[in-house]
């Protein structure tokens, strides 16, 4: 190919520019700015809606957020880590095959996972159908805050398995030896060996389900009930019903900010483990 | 005894995945509504389904825009592909950092980003609209997988074609594409995928009676459970697995090769 074939890239450097970068400036401007009601034509720079923000009401809202979605994170690593683990253990022929049962649900829609819980966790679901069965009081089990993170957990177990079994997959098996002839046992050998050396994927794996966590609006709204409002559902609102464009944009900005931070934070580890300093 | 725990705790965890959707596809087929009771074996619910006016246009939209979208994010992220691959290393960075926004920003941020931008620049939100933010979220991921392929092309093949007197146009079409082909093939059906099963990012930028079906499955479960999604979900459950197994099938060959 010759040098002028970079510029096969230029139109979609166009698109990028609209429909990327420039929608996103358009809600950083949102947030700083406000209409003026009197005059629509003009727009003032302000910091209101992030003031608007440090009221008890949303705070609460963003740390119930963050809580729902990192204690879902937790499950997710203590379910997953083991599952990953076991993957890699499983013989070359099975594995192809797990592995792939392992994608499936992760291609699924969003709304078909979170759905099919509807119909086990309902009043007229599978559980209290049977309990009716058995002549035994129905229990509410949808719209609670352990109905979301229930789904949470399952509509996002497979991002966490992914990145653990693909560094536990590579890691180098000699290390693991060298361990156990000086001695340590499979304690030892997994809290000084093993676990360290997959935290890369322990990371990236915390990241894939927290960010979906703490800004999904569709699991909160249909396992939560709406009652229980999380970040996402606040935001939605805020644009579809509210109509309060320039604070919702101020709480998206919050949320890519939450987002950025915890990806800093987490990243940040990831290279102190690689260089060998400690914590 | 650590062997049998081990596959005793896969299976769980493979049962907690599967269950609920085997649930869905079973009450689909059930005659009787109420859950608990299997009222026989029926299609009612199926029939239904295609008998229900809303749900036909909004499969109607769903196909076309998913056809639309990943034709022509192929086409456009194939070429992109190429330009970025012949960019200079540093380009290639800032190119493949923006690329990225869209994968990595939570879908609701750019559902929502897209839908100021056409409101703000007075489009009224429907088909065009959500067609083009599907062909946004689809590119990056045409790029992304046509991008490793040419990373592998031989240049010397390139050079040599050139070499004995093949146009640019001619290389590109006799050598590279044949070459890339796979990677192209697998981008295409990602974008369709993806746009058959995107929720988020449509249900922001649609409006005045566009729907596609995860917006209608949202607005019935938002009612409550019936049947009639749970026929629903299981066709498109089948169509996605289908999709799926493709891709994959294509994949594991392409590493075979």
């Amino acid at each position: 190919m010759n040098r002028k074939s970079k510029y096969l890239a230029f139109p979609y450097s166009i698109w990028m520019l609209i429909f990327i970068l420039f929608p996103l400036f358009l809600i950083f401007l949102y947030s700083i700015t406000m209409r003026n009601p009197n005059d629509i034509k003009t727009i003032t720079f302000t910091f209101e809606n992030f003031a608007k923000f440090f009221n008890p009401i949303y705070i609460n809202v963003l740390i119930r957020s963050i809580s729902i979605a990192g204690f879902s994170t937790l499950i997710c690593l203590i379910i997953g880590y083991p599952v990953a683990y076991l993957l890699t253990k499983t013989s070359d022929k099975n594995k192809g095959l797990l592995i792939l049962l392992f994608i499936l649900p992760m291609w699924m829609n969003m709304l078909l996972r979170t759905y099919a819980w509807m119909t086990i966790l309902g009043n007229t679901g599978l559980i209290n159908s049977l309990l009716n069965i058995l002549n035994l009081p129905n229990i509410n089990l949808l719209y609670n805050n352990s109905a979301v993170i229930l789904g949470m957990v399952y509509n996002f177990l497979p991002f966490m398995v992914f990145p653990i079994y693909t560094v536990l997959n590579k890691m180098d098996v000699s290390l693991i030896e060298a361990a156990d002839d000086l001695g340590a046992n499979g304690v030892t050998i997994f809290r000084k060996v093993i676990f360290p050396l997959s935290l890369p994927g322990v990371i990236s794996g915390i990241i894939m389900v927290f960010m979906p966590a703490v800004s999904t609006f569709v699991i909160p709204r249909l396992l939560g009930g709406g009652k229980n409002v999380l970040i996402g559902n606040l935001i939605e609102k805020l644009f579809l019903v509210t109509r309060d464009w320039n604070f919702g944009a101020a709480l998206s900005m919050i949320i890519l900010f939450i987002i950025f931070i915890s990806i800093k934070i987490l990243n940040m580890l990831k290279i102190d483990k690689e260089s060998g300093v400690s914590l | 005894m650590k062997k049998k725990i081990s596959k005793l705790y896969l299976t769980l965890v493979f049962l907690f995945l599967y269950a609920p959707i085997v649930v869905l596809v079973v009450y689909s087929f059930n005659d009787s509504k109420s859950r608990g009771t299997w009222g026989g074996f029926t299609f009612k619910w199926y029939l239904e389904l295609f008998k229900d006016r809303d749900i036909k246009t909004a499969l109607y939209y769903t196909v076309t825009i998913a056809v639309i979208a990943a034709v022509i994010s192929t086409i456009v992220g194939t070429i992109s592909a190429i330009g970025i691959y012949n960019m200079k290393t540093s380009r290639i960075n800032l190119f493949l950092n923006i690329n990225y926004l869209p994968i990595i920003n939570p879908d609701i941020v750019t559902g929502i980003a897209l839908m100021i931008l056409f409101l703000s620049i007075n489009i009224k939100l429907g088909f065009s609209t959500m067609l083009l933010a599907h062909i946004t979220f689809d590119i990056p991921y045409v790029i992304l997988s046509v991008l490793p392929k040419l990373k592998q092309l031989d240049k010397n093949i390139t050079e040599a074609a050139l070499d004995l007197g093949a146009t640019p146009l001619y290389t590109l079409r006799k050598i590279i594409i044949p070459q890339i082909k796979p990677g192209i093939i697998t981008g295409f059906l990602i974008a369709f995928t993806l746009s058959i099963d995107d929720f988020v990012i449509s249900f922001f930028t649609t409006g005045s009676g566009v729907t596609n079906l995860s917006i209608e499955i949202y607005s019935m479960a938002r009612r409550g459970i019936s049947p009639t999604i749970n026929a629903l979900s299981s066709l498109m459950l089948v169509v996605v697995l289908g999709l799926l197994l493709i891709i994959n099938k294509r994949t594991t060959l392409q590493v075979k090769e």
